[in-house]
C-alpha cells in the first residue's frame, strides 16, 4: 500500500469534497423545502394534488437515481443542439455544469423522499396538539410553524439523520456526468497514478467521516422530547 | 418525433428487444444478489444477536462501513479488489487465475452491498419475536440448528418482508449503477441505444419506464406477500 | 520397479509438458466497452469489429494460440492485467513511462497524434494561454487527459469515460474544445451530424502522449511479449497488417 501520491493530489481530493458537500447542502436544503410542500400536498384535501403528488412520489422513488441523472443532463442536453438561441441566455453557464444537473436530480429526488417520511412524521403528531393549538386560535400556517412541523421533525430526527447520509452517497453518482467530486478526484488520482485501491481507500475513509459528522450533527440538534404525562 | 418514428425505431430496429433482453439481465443479477444478500444478512444478524465479541466488532464494521460508503464506490472497490483476492487466494494454493464471469461478479458485489442492510432488517425482525416461543422451544430440549431453522427463521419471516420488500426495490435500482463498470444489463443496453440513434431523451425515459414498470409490479406482489403473511403475526393480547 | 518407475515418471512428464504448452496457448485479451471507431467497436449484432480486434484474430493465428475477448470499461484494463484477468491489451494502449512503471508493452503497432477538435465558428487557439478560461473535454485515464491536465491548468478539464459523451456535450456547446486521438476523431468530421464542429490543430509531440501504441503485458512477462513481437512483426513483413489497415485508414499509420 502506497499513499506517497497523497502529498502530490491532496489539493484534488479537497477540491472534490468541497464540490460534495456543496451538492449536499444545496440539494438538501432545497431538497428539504420542497419536500414539506410535497408533504402538505399530500396530505390535503385536494384529490388532484395529492393524486398527482403521489404520482411524483411513486416516479422519483421508483426509478433508479442514475436514470434520471442521465434523462436530465444527456436527455435534456441533446435538446440545446437544436436550439442555439439557448446558448445565449441567462443560463447557459449553469446548464453546461453536470454540477447544477446533478443538483436539481438529487434535489427532486430529496423532495419525494423526504417527503413521504414528512408525510409519515406529520401524520403521527398526536391530533390532540394539533387542536389545542387552533382552540387558542393560531392560524393554520402558525400552526404548522410552531406546532405541527417542530413535532414531526423532532420524531423524525433519526430517520432524517439517515436520509442526510443516503444523500452524501447519492452525490457520488456526480462523477458519472464529468463532475469532479469527491468520487471523481478518487478517479482522477487513479488514472495519474495508475493505483487502482490506495485513492479509493482513502476516499472511502472521507466519506466514513463525513458520515459520522452528520449523523452526530443530527444527535446534537434539537431537544428531547417531551415525556407523555 | 412522432409516434411512427417512435414506433420504428423500438420495434423495426430492435431497440425494445436489446432493452427487454437488459430487464432479464437486470431481474436475474438482483435475484442473485438479493439471495446472497439475504443469506449474509442471516449471518451478520446471528453473529450479532449471539456472536463471540470479535466477530461482533467485524459485523459492525461491515455494517457502517457499506451504509456510509457510496455504493458505487462500493461497486468500483469490490470489482478490482474482489478479482485480485480470489487469483491471490488462487495463486497462494498453486492454482492457475480464473476469468471472473461478470454475471456472477455483479450478483457478489451487489450481494455483499446489500448483505449489510439486510442483516439490519433481519437483526430487527429476529428481535421481535415474542420470547416466549424461543423459551418454549428451548424448554423442548432442541438444539441450536433446529431452532434456527424451526423456530426463528419462520417467525421472523413476517417482520421482515416490509423491510425486505423495501431493500428489494433498493437493489433493483441499485443495478442500474452496475453499468459503470462496463457489466450489460438494462442501463447499459439504454446507453447502446441512446448512443447509437442520438435519441438521448426517448431512450432515457423509455429505460426510466421499465425500471418503473419493475418497481409497480413488483410493489405489488410484496403487498400480496405482506397480506397473506399477516396472518402469522402473533396478536397481542 | 525400477521399470514402472521409469514409465511414470515419463509419463508424467509428458503429461507436464503437454499441459503447459495447452495452458499458454489460451489467451485472454482485454477490451473497452466503450466504442473507439474504427480501432474497436461492437457491430449491431454484438461482434467486436474495428482494426483492433482484426489484429487480435490475426496474431493469435500466427502465435497459434487460442484467444478470447474480456470486456470491460477502459479504466479497468489495465488493473485486470496486473490482477491476471486478462493477458493481453490490445487497445490504443499509448506506450508511457507512466504505463511502463507497471506493465511491459511490445514493440508499437500503430502511431497517432492527438487533434483538437472545436466548434467551427469560435475561434480556438489550442495553446494553454488561448484557452484559458475554456472548457476542455477529455476522455479519463487517457495520454490527453494526462497532457490537458499538465499544460492547461487555467483551463476547466472535464474527465469522460466515455468518448461518445465528449462529442454529445460538444455539439451541445457544454464543452468549448475536446482533445482526442486523431486517427478516432477525424473521420467524425467527415459525418454532415458533425458539420458545426472543426479541427482546431494538432497537439505537438509530447512525451506524455507516449511513444506509439503497443499491446500491453504484465510486468516480466517476457516470454508472452516476445511472441507477440514475434507475430506482430511477421504480419508486417508479409503484408498482412497493411491489408488491415487499408480496410481502416487511408493513411500509412505504422510510423508518424
Amino acid at each position: 500500500m502506497d499513499f506517497h501520491w497523497l502529498s502530490n493530489f491532496y489539493s484534488e481530493l479537497v477540491k472534490g469534497a468541497g464540490l460534495t458537500l456543496q451538492l449536499l447542502l444545496i440539494s438538501g436544503f432545497f431538497g428539504f423545502v420542497m419536500a414539506v410542500g410535497v408533504a402538505l400536498g399530500r396530505l390535503s384535501k385536494n384529490r388532484f394534488l395529492a393524486e398527482g403528488l403521489r404520482f411524483y412520489t411513486s416516479v422519483l422513488r421508483g426509478t433508479p437515481l442514475l436514470v434520471q441523472i442521465y434523462v436530465l443532463y444527456y436527455g435534456v442536453g441533446s435538446v440545446f443542439a437544436t436550439f442555439p438561441l439557448i446558448r445565449g441566455s441567462l443560463f447557459w453557464p449553469y446548464l453546461r455544469e453536470g454540477f447544477w444537473y446533478v443538483a436539481f436530480a438529487l434535489t427532486l429526488s430529496v423532495s419525494a423522499y423526504v417527503g413521504e417520511v414528512l408525510r409519515g412524521g406529520l401524520r403521527a403528531v398526536p391530533r390532540g396538539e394539533l387542536e389545542a393549538a387552533r382552540a387558542y386560535g393560531m392560524r393554520p400556517w402558525l400552526v404548522l410553524r410552531r406546532v405541527w412541523m417542530p413535532r414531526a421533525l423532532q420524531m423524525l430526527r433519526p430517520t432524517l439523520a439517515g436520509e442526510s447520509v443516503m444523500l452524501l452517497k447519492a452525490t457520488a453518482l456526480a462523477s458519472t456526468v464529468a463532475v469532479t467530486d469527491l468520487l471523481g478526484a478518487a478517479n482522477l488520482v487513479r488514472a495519474q497514478t495508475l493505483r487502482v485501491y490506495e485513492p479509493l481507500l482513502v476516499v472511502a475513509v472521507i466519506y466514513i467521516i463525513l458520515a459520522i459528522v452528520i449523523e452526530q450533527g443530527f444527535a446534537r440538534i434539537g431537544k428531547t422530547p417531551q415525556r407523555q404525562a | 418525433m412522432t409516434l411512427s418514428d417512435i414506433s420504428r425505431l423500438f420495434l423495426a430496429d430492435g431497440w425494445l428487444q436489446a432493452l427487454a433482453q437488459g430487464m432479464v439481465r437486470t431481474l436475474g443479477i438482483s435475484l442473485g444478489a438479493f439471495v446472497l444478500g439475504l443469506a449474509l444478512g442471516l449471518i451478520v444478524a446471528m453473529v450479532k444477536l449471539k456472536g463471540p465479541r470479535w466477530m461482533v466488532v467485524c459485523a459492525n464494521c461491515y455494517t457502517t462501513l457499506y451504509r456510509a460508503v457510496p455504493e458505487l464506490l462500493l461497486i468500483l472497490l469490490l470489482y478490482y479488489a474482489g478479482a485480485d483476492l480470489i487469483n491471490l487466494t488462487l495463486a497462494a494454493f498453486g492454482q492457475p487465475s480464473v476469468e471472473i464471469n461478470g454475471f456472477i461478479a455483479a450478483i457478489v458485489v451487489l450481494g455483499i452491498v446489500q448483505g449489510a442492510y439486510s442483516g439490519e432488517i433481519i437483526r430487527g425482525a429476529i428481535e421481535s419475536i415474542p420470547h416466549g416461543q424461543i423459551e418454549a422451544a428451548k424448554a423442548y430440549g432442541i438444539n441450536r440448528g433446529l431452532l434456527v431453522r424451526r423456530v426463528i427463521l419462520p417467525s421472523m419471516l413476517p417482520f421482515a418482508i416490509a423491510g425486505l420488500s423495501n431493500l428489494w426495490l433498493v437493489l433493483v435500482k441499485e443495478s442500474a449503477l452496475i453499468s459503470v463498470v462496463g457489466y450489460s444489463e438494462l442501463l447499459t443496453a439504454g446507453r447502446q441505444a441512446a448512443a447509437s440513434t442520438k435519441h438521448y431523451l426517448l431512450f432515457y425515459l423509455a429505460v426510466g419506464a421499465f425500471y418503473y414498470l419493475i418497481t409497480l409490479v413488483s410493489s405489488s406482489v410484496f403487498r400480496q406477500v405482506e397480506v397473506r403473511f399477516e396472518r402469522w403475526m402473533p396478536r397481542h393480547a | 520397479m525400477k521399470k514402472t518407475l521409469l514409465v511414470t515418471l515419463q509419463a508424467l512428464l509428458l503429461a507436464g509438458i503437454a499441459n503447459t504448452t495447452f495452458a499458454a496457448d489460451k489467451l485472454v485479451f482485454g477490451i473497452a466497452l466503450e466504442p473507439y471507431p474504427p480501432f474497436s467497436f461492437k457491430s449491431g449484432k454484438g461482434e467486436w469489429s474495428g482494426f483492433e480486434p482484426e489484429m487480435i484474430t490475426a496474431v493469435c493465428a500466427r502465435m497459434q494460440a487460442d484467444c478470447t475477448l474480456n470486456e470491460m470499461s477502459w479504466d479497468g484494463l489495465i488493473p485486470a492485467l496486473k490482477s491476471q484477468q486478462v493477458d493481453v491489451v490490445l487497445n490504443s494502449l499509448s506506450i508511457t513511462p507512466e504505463r511502463q512503471q507497471v506493465i511491459d508493452f511490445t514493440q508499437p503497432y500503430f502511431f497517432t497524434r492527438a487533434l483538437w477538435i472545436g466548434d467551427r465558428g469560435l475561434e480556438l487557439d489550442p495553446t494553454p494561454d488561448g484557452l484559458k478560461g475554456k472548457i476542455i473535454g477529455v476522455q479519463g485515464s487517457t495520454t490527453h487527459a494526462a497532457f490537458v491536465k499538465k499544460y492547461y491548468g487555467a483551463s476547466s478539464v472535464r474527465y469522460y469515460n466515455d468518448q461518445d459523451d465528449i462529442l454529445a456535450d460538444l455539439r451541445s456547446g457544454r464543452i468549448d474544445i475536446m482533445l482526442a486521438d486523431q486517427l478516432v476523431v477525424e473521420p467524425l468530421l467527415d459525418n454532415p451530424d458533425n458539420s458545426m464542429l472543426a479541427s482546431k490543430g494538432v497537439a505537438p509531440m509530447d512525451p506524455l502522449f507516449g511513444d506509439g501504441v503497443g499491446a500491453g503485458v504484465r510486468k516480466g512477462n517476457d516470454a508472452l511479449r516476445e511472441r507477440l513481437n514475434v507475430a506482430l512483426k511477421s504480419l508486417r513483413d508479409d503484408g498482412s497488417y497493411e491489408k488491415i489497415r487499408q480496410r481502416y485508414f487511408k493513411t500509412d499509420i505504422s510510423a508518424l
